[in-house]
Order: structure tokens, then sequence, then C-alpha cells
């Protein structure tokens, strides 16, 4: 319990920066601040807690934060760009793993609490532990430890009934004054594998709504233990990220079209994909050389950047690119989905990197009508988001997901890697169309091929 | 702590958390959550009460606790710094672009 004065008071204050960095960071203007605010206010909390009165192991606690943050701390630095979303799902699954941890402690300590305060120690208990080992799965997926969708026969049964005893034998925890040792391991034991098997058969596309679905839930475990510590800060700060969180999934689901229970229950594998049409037609090649005079004497080109540039490290020659058609008359935007790349925004992150200026820079909405006066449409390594059958064909996976009307354009080339399908496996109906070319290769190369022949076009 | 006053407490800031989040621009989403990845790494001081609470004699809970702080650690500082990296990519100056978050 926080009886001392100064400490409560310290929480109250750090409580109050949290939400407000929270509230800078939504604005581009002020973000950076937010982050720094937050960070400020986290030393703080940290610092202040060793001043509660009766603290033991105080030596133990500052080797783990020392180990913990000093590690946490270097792989963040090193971690390059396109691998930040899988960075978050660990660091959030950890956060998750701490919070079934304190539950770990209280139940084994002994501590005694009222049903109310026992069922929020077991339920934020569950919680944390699937967003710890559900967070491990989706980095192992995203860092391509694991890359197959695993299905179990009969999975939603397996979930259904791994969930019920989770709950069961955690009721049986929480409410006996004295559970065993063996009980309290089993329970984690089932939470944890409750965790990887939501996880496992998620994959592809669907990943970013699942990291954003876990970081939720951490919000929640944490503000759960809050109220079993009795530490107002915690609940506050928990809660709010739970349902800011709960929102940015919402959101994430919405652009794709996909409402979360069918994530979580119905998940994109490549044996549903070939539920869709055939494709017919050929997909015709072009030269660097007619992509560049294309875009050099075109008024308007339209960028659609997708994970295939940012995996090539392509970023930095598109903005090049771009710069060189700008000062050659064309005018250049880049068009973003709101799934591109891996997370919805990470895209954008991507580009600010390499220098985009982000009025340059637009969402699905506001560019979807230009694409009609665009001369050229430029597909760098994205795919299921300019698919048009997400628009005409109902049996497939993707069909009503909102996609960048790329196909509406004059010329649209698409810079890709070979033939084969996107990331979902699913066959793309653009690249047939009669308007269409590809130019085969990886977006660095491909990109400074065109570069090349832009400046050749100037001499 | 009363049953009913966490009871709001709980309401009030999930309100919070629901308001703060429903204005921001798409280009934001990414560094936002994994900005309030940062923010719930406040679990460390939660972890470090249950440490600190933990007997000194049962080795377990110290086991236990000490993991706790320090997966807690880890998900502030690499939260922090990860949250840091991103936005320090957003340089101000340019014209502010209000995307739709809706």
């Amino acid at each position: 319990m926080t009886s001392n004065w100064f400490v409560s008071m310290a929480y109250f204050v750090v409580t109050v920066v949290f939400i407000l960095g929270l509230k800078a960071m939504a604005s581009p203007v002020t973000a950076r601040r937010g982050i720094v605010w937050a960070g400020f206010a986290m030393v703080a909390a940290t610092v202040v807690t060793f001043f509660i009165p009766g603290l033991n192991n105080v030596g133990l606690m500052v080797a783990a934060i020392v180990l913990g943050g000093g590690a946490a701390w270097w792989s963040g630095k090193v971690v390059k760009m396109t691998d930040m979303p899988q960075m978050v799902a660990i660091y959030n699954g950890m956060g998750g793993g701490a919070a079934a941890g304190i539950a770990a402690v209280e139940l084994v300590r002994g501590a005694e609490h009222d049903a109310v305060t026992s069922t929020l120690l077991v339920l934020g208990a569950i919680i944390g532990s699937v967003a710890f080992s559900g967070s491990c799965v989706a980095f192992a997926k995203l860092q391509g430890l694991l890359n197959k969708a695993i299905r179990l026969p009969a999975q939603n049964n397996v979930n259904f009934f791994l969930a019920l005893a989770t709950f069961g034998i955690g009721l049986t925890v929480g409410y006996s004054a004295a559970p065993s040792g063996f009980e309290i391991f089993l329970f984690f034991v089932l939470a944890l594998a409750l965790g990887v098997v939501l996880v496992l058969p998620i994959g592809g596309a669907d990943m970013p709504v699942v990291i954003s679905l876990l970081n939720a839930f951490t919000g929640l475990a944490v503000g759960f233990k809050g109220f079993v510590i009795g530490n107002p800060a915690l609940i506050v700060a928990g809660i709010v990220v739970g349902a800011s969180g709960m929102l940015l999934t919402q959101l994430m689901a919405k652009a794709m079209n996909r409402p979360i229970k069918n994530i979580i229950f119905a998940p994109i594998t490549g044996a549903a994909a070939e539920g869709g049409e055939a494709v017919e037609g050929t997909m015709r090649e072009l030269s660097a050389m007619d992509a560049a005079s294309l875009m050099r004497y075109g008024q308007k080109v339209i960028i659609v950047p997708g994970y295939g540039m940012a995996v090539a490290g392509a970023q930095h020659k598109v903005w090049e690119m771009a710069q060189l058609l700008e000062e050659a008359g064309v005018e250049v935007v880049f068009a973003i989905h709101p799934v591109a790349g891996r997370m919805p925004g990470h895209m954008n992150v991507l580009l600010a990197e390499a220098g985009v200026p982000y009025d340059k820079i637009f969402d699905l909405e506001e560019i979807n009508a230009d694409f009609a006066q665009a001369d050229v449409a430029l597909v760098i390594g994205a795919n299921d988001v300019v698919n048009p059958v997400a628009r005409t064909d109902k049996s497939s996976p993707i069909y009503g997901m909102p996609i960048l009307n790329a196909d509406m354009a004059q010329n649209v080339i698409v810079v890709k890697r070979g033939k084969g399908a996107g990331y979902s496996g699913i066959e793309n109906a653009l690249f047939y169309k009669d308007n269409c070319r590809m130019l085969y290769g990886s977006a660095q190369q491909v990109v400074g091929e065109v570069i090349q022949n832009v400046k050749a076009l100037e001499g | 702590m009363e049953g009913f006053t966490a009871l709001y407490i709980f309401m009030l800031a999930a309100f919070t958390g629901y308001e703060v989040i429903s204005r921001v621009p798409v280009i934001l989403h990414t560094p936002l959550m994994s900005g309030s990845n940062f923010i719930h790494g406040v679990v460390l001081i939660g972890a470090m009460v249950a440490l600190g609470h933990a007997d000194p004699d049962e080795p377990l809970q110290l086991v236990i606790g000490f993991f706790a702080v320090l997966l807690g650690a880890a998900n502030a500082a690499g939260g922090y710094v990860v949250t840091e990296r991103m936005l320090g990519m957003f340089k101000t100056g340019n014209v502010k672009k209000e995307g739709g978050a809706q």
C-alpha cells in the first residue's frame, strides 16, 4: 500500500503526465515532446517507488532493472526501422509477462484478498500470460522464425476448452485460501498455452491487428494488477492503454474490413485464399527506360509503397527518384493504405525516415479520387492493397477490404521481385489488366535503374 | 481501495483512453501504439512492489519477482527507445497534415 504521502503525490503527478504525454503523441507536431515527458514520468515513478516504506530485496530489484532495462534499451537502439513492429510486439509481451509475474508472486505468497480483488487478480494473470506468450509467437512470426500459420484440427473448439479450463482452474486458485504450488503452476501453463494457440493460426496481413489487441490486453492486465496491489497509477495508466488499444485495434480491423472476431476465429490462410476465382490474362513486362519516360513526361505520378519496398530498403532511392521527377515538373505524391507495411502508420514512419515530407503523403480516402487523373501509378512492393478483386470477387478472402484505386490510373507500373502471389498468398487481378506493366527486380535495384534513365532523359 | 471508487476510476480511465486516441491521424498509429506500449511499462513499479513484498527467505517468490521486475523494466526501456526513434523522424516545420482517424 502506498500510505506514504510523498509517494502517492508523485504517482498522481506521474499519471497526469502520462495522459498528457499520450495526448501530445496524438499530433505530429507535439508527438516527440509527448514521449519525452512520459519518459521523465517513468523515471520519476521508478525512483519514487524505492521510497515506499518496508520494501525488501532492494538489491535484487536494482539488478533486475539494470539488466532488463539495459538489454531492452540496447536492442531498441540497434534494431532496423523495418523490424520495429516485432520489437513493439516483444516489449509488449514483456509487459504482459511482468503483469503475470506480479499475479504469480501474490498467489505464491498466499496474500489474502476479497472476492473482487481475487477475480481481478486471476483475470489479470490470464490476460497478462496470454499477452506474453501471444506476443512471443507474434514476434517469432514477424521475425521470420516461424513462417507458417499453424491451424490445429478443430481450432475453435481447442481454443474454447482451453480457455474454459484456464478460467476454471483460475477460479480454484484465486478463491482457495491456500492454493497448492502445482495448481498455480498448472494455471499459468494453461494460460500461456492459450496465448500460443490463439496467435499461432493467425498469419499474414492480420498480424498488426493482433499486436494491437495484445497491446490492449497488456494494458488491461496492468490495470487489474494496479487494483490488486492498490496502486492508482497502474490502474489509470493500464486502463487508458487498454481502452485506447481496443479502439486502435478496431480502427485497424475496420481499415482491413476484417471484423476482429473473424481475425481470431477464421484467419486468412493459404487454403482459404484458394477460394477466390482464377484470374485470367497475362502479365506484361516493361523496361526501366520505358518506366522512366512514362513518369518523366507525365503530369502526375502517384507512388504506392508497400512492405516490399521497405524490406528492400529502397525508400531513400524512391524519394531520390521522386525529387528528380519533381525537378522535371512532375507532381509526385505518395498514397498509403491504412495497413501498408506491417502496421497502420508503419509506412509513414519508413518514408519519414527517408526524408519524405508528410504533406506529400496521403491516406486512402484523401487520394483515391485522384488516381483517375494520374498518368502513372507506381506500385512498389505493395500487392493486396491494390488488388481490385477486393471490390468485385465475393469469394475472395479480401472481398470488401478498401483498396487504393491504382488500377484507375492511365498507366500502372508494378515493381515486384518475382511473379509469385503476395504476403497473403492471393492472386492479384491488377497485374493482368491492360493498363498494367510489370517491372521485375528488387525495388532498390529497379528504382536505381529508373533514376539513371530519368537522368539520361535530362541530358 | 473501495470497490466502487475503483470502478469509477476504471470507467473514467477507459473514457480518457478512448478520447485521447480518437483524434489521432493515421500516420501516428504505429508510434502511438508503441507509445501506449511504453506507458503500460509502468507495470514496472507494480513488479517492484511485488518483489519488495516477497519473503526474502522464499527463493520461488524472489525468482518470480525478479523476472517480473526484469520484464517490466524491459517493457519500459524498450518501449521508450523504439517510440522515441520513430517519433524522432517526424521533422517539425513541415506542413501539418490532418489525416482522419475515423
